[in-house]
């Protein structure tokens, strides 16, 4: 499959260094279901990589293995020189400092502020008195500002998180992940909770930020038209394997089926004259 | 009319099936039989009874009118009574927190770590405030001190266990989130599970701080400071004009402390 060849060409491309490479991933939960089943794959450019694929297919436990927040059953996962599986508690809190995540329910803690939200991204830096009494360096808060302003939310730094629209709440996740200021973002359905416009919004923020700062991103998504519109590569799960990996023009009716099984495309894949390019 | 296709529903329908009501009465009648088996097993002197409203009578006789010009005597140990009650539940409250945090199953180390705290939990709160007084009396000797510290021991209890189960219901979520950001242990627990148990944890500490201001007021009675051995001297002085006083001065703190609580507690959010 023309998907697959693209991922061998990647793999043994001579050119800079992978920035994530991912090699013969398997997860078999405690319950016998594998979830995922000899995942290789690579991301070398800063590019945004949506990863599709039917409910169950294994993406949400793919991104999870990545920083560990799954503990993966065989196979290794190196973000640059580092191979992320066997790092002991300590240096894996470490590695963990260079991942962004993003998530569907945002998870932020409801009861702290939008400013104390975002900062919680720099705590990896700072010791525990500091963050019991909320002290992070001038640079990280100026950096907070900064980045508040850049998701759009400038002003908001004292409202309470549980006060902010969905939208809104997803725009300081992407700030918080961000205020690590990660060498990767991983990130988890960010747009299943929200309507179609902000949920638009919401993907084009995230794919401008990767671009801005030269970051890939990994984006799980079930809505194939935004992955479409806001990805340079697509990556599709099928039963824990990758069945397709390559542009998102790539994407045929018959590519879909593949990954999800048969049913009537015409209407979902993006048609060339679509409002939006992606930027 | 009825055709021979058209569906026939039931006429009655029962709450319970007939076994369920069987055993509803057979459990009515047990909890009958057990209330009257403790009744003719404690002995009790029924002639007692007979007197009673007219013994009743006579110290509400004796006790009035109340003597107010013993009021100035008593003001100094109420106040010192309301203390006892702030300082113990003060205490409780900075030792609950790791002592939740220990008690909570998806906090604690491990099984061990675990066991201590449950363990610490159930002896702080199988012990009465009251003998909590008489053991720390006989430790630190009469006076308001060993009752601070019985509040504090018999309250440190009843607070971590209710904010163990909060932790243990605590959103996963945001725990996960600032795990992800490469948080300590310690920073995730303060960070994404302590902003989630704060309106428990303040609103356990200001109702045990009202439950308190009651118990403090009898810790006198084991010499452990406060209005109690006002309380308990005026009553072993048949000196029943001064004992109303004091029981109207305990009730006034003991509303004014619920009313405060009750306020504090709703304006948690
Ligand atoms: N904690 C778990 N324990 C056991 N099995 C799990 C667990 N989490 C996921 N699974 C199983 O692993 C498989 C992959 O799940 P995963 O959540 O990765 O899918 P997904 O592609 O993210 O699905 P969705 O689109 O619904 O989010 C599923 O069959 C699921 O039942
Ligand atoms: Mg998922």
């Amino acid at each position: 499959m023309e998907g697959l060849e693209a991922e061998s060409r990647r793999a043994t491309a001579v050119g800079p260094r992978p920035l994530l490479t991912v090699e013969a991933l398997t997860k078999v939960y405690p319950g016998g279901q594998r979830a995922l089943d000899d995942v290789t794959l690579a991301v070398e450019r800063p590019e945004v990589v949506a990863i599709i694929g039917s409910s169950g297919a294994g993406k949400s436990t793919l991104i999870r293995c990545i920083n560990r927040l799954v503990e993966p059953t065989a196979g290794h996962i190196r973000l640059g020189e580092l191979d992320l599986v066997g790092l002991s508690r300590r240096e894996l809190r470490r590695a963990r400092r260079r991942i962004g995540m993003i998530f569907q329910e945002f998870n932020l803690v409801e009861r702290l502020t939008v400013m104390e939200n975002v900062l919680s991204g720099r705590l990896g830096s700072v010791g525990f008195f500091a963050s019991l009494v909320r002290r992070f360096p001038p640079q990280d808060i100026t950096g907070a500002y900064g980045l508040l302003d850049r998701v759009g939310l400038a002003g908001y730094q004292d409202t309470r998180a549980d006060a902010l629209s969905g939208g809104q709440r997803q725009r300081v996740g992407i700030a918080r992940a961000l205020m690590q200021n990660p060498d990767l973002l991983l990130v988890d359905e960010p747009t299943a909770s929200l309507d179609p416009k902000t949920a638009r919004q919401i993907m084009r923020l995230i794919r401008e930020l990767a671009t801005e700062r030269h970051r890939p991103a990994l984006v799980n998504i079930h809505d194939v038209a935004l992955a479409q519109a806001f990805s340079d590569r697509v990556i599709g799960l099928k039963s824990g394997q990758v069945v397709f990996d390559g542009p998102p023009t790539a994407l045929t009716p018959a590519v879909l089926t593949d990954i999800y099984g048969e049913e009537d495309w015409s209407q979902t894949i993006r048609r060339s004259d679509d409002d939006e390019a992606p930027p | 009319m009825e055709t021979a296709t058209a569906k026939r529903y039931p006429e009655v329908w029962r709450r319970r099936t007939p076994r369920e009501t069987a055993l509803g009465w057979l459990w009515t009648a047990a909890v009958a039989f057990a209330a009257a088996w403790s009744v003719s097993a404690l002995d009790i002197e029924w002639a007692f009874f007979a007197d009673a409203h007219v013994q009743a009578f006579d110290l509400a006789s004796r006790m009035w009118p109340p003597r107010w010009s013993y009021l100035p005597v008593i003001v100094r140990p109420l106040i010192e009574t309301i203390h006892i009650a702030t300082l113990g539940t003060a205490i409780a409250v900075v030792l609950s927190v790791p002592l939740a945090f220990l008690a909570a199953r998806n906090t604690t180390a491990n099984e061990l770590t675990w066991a201590i705290g449950r363990a610490l939990l159930v002896a702080s709160r199988s012990v009465n405030t009251v003998i909590w007084g008489l053991l720390f009396v006989a430790i630190f000797g009469p006076g308001p001190v060993a009752g601070i510290v019985a509040v504090a021991a018999r309250s440190v209890g009843f607070l971590a266990k209710l904010v163990a189960e909060a932790i243990e219901e605590a959103d996963r979520g945001p725990i996960e989130a600032v795990e992800a950001t490469g948080a300590g242990t310690a920073q995730v627990y303060l960070v994404a599970i302590l902003p989630q148990v704060m309106p428990i944890l303040i609103g356990t500490t200001v109702y045990r701080w009202d439950i308190n201001v009651r118990e403090s007021s009898v810790l006198g009675f084991v010499g452990a400071g406060g209005i109690g051995l006002y309380l308990y001297a005026s009553i072993n002085q048949f000196a029943w004009q001064q004992v109303l006083v004091v029981l109207v001065a305990i009730l006034v703190i003991v509303m004014a402390s619920e009313a405060l609580s009750a306020y504090v507690r709703a304006r948690i959010s």
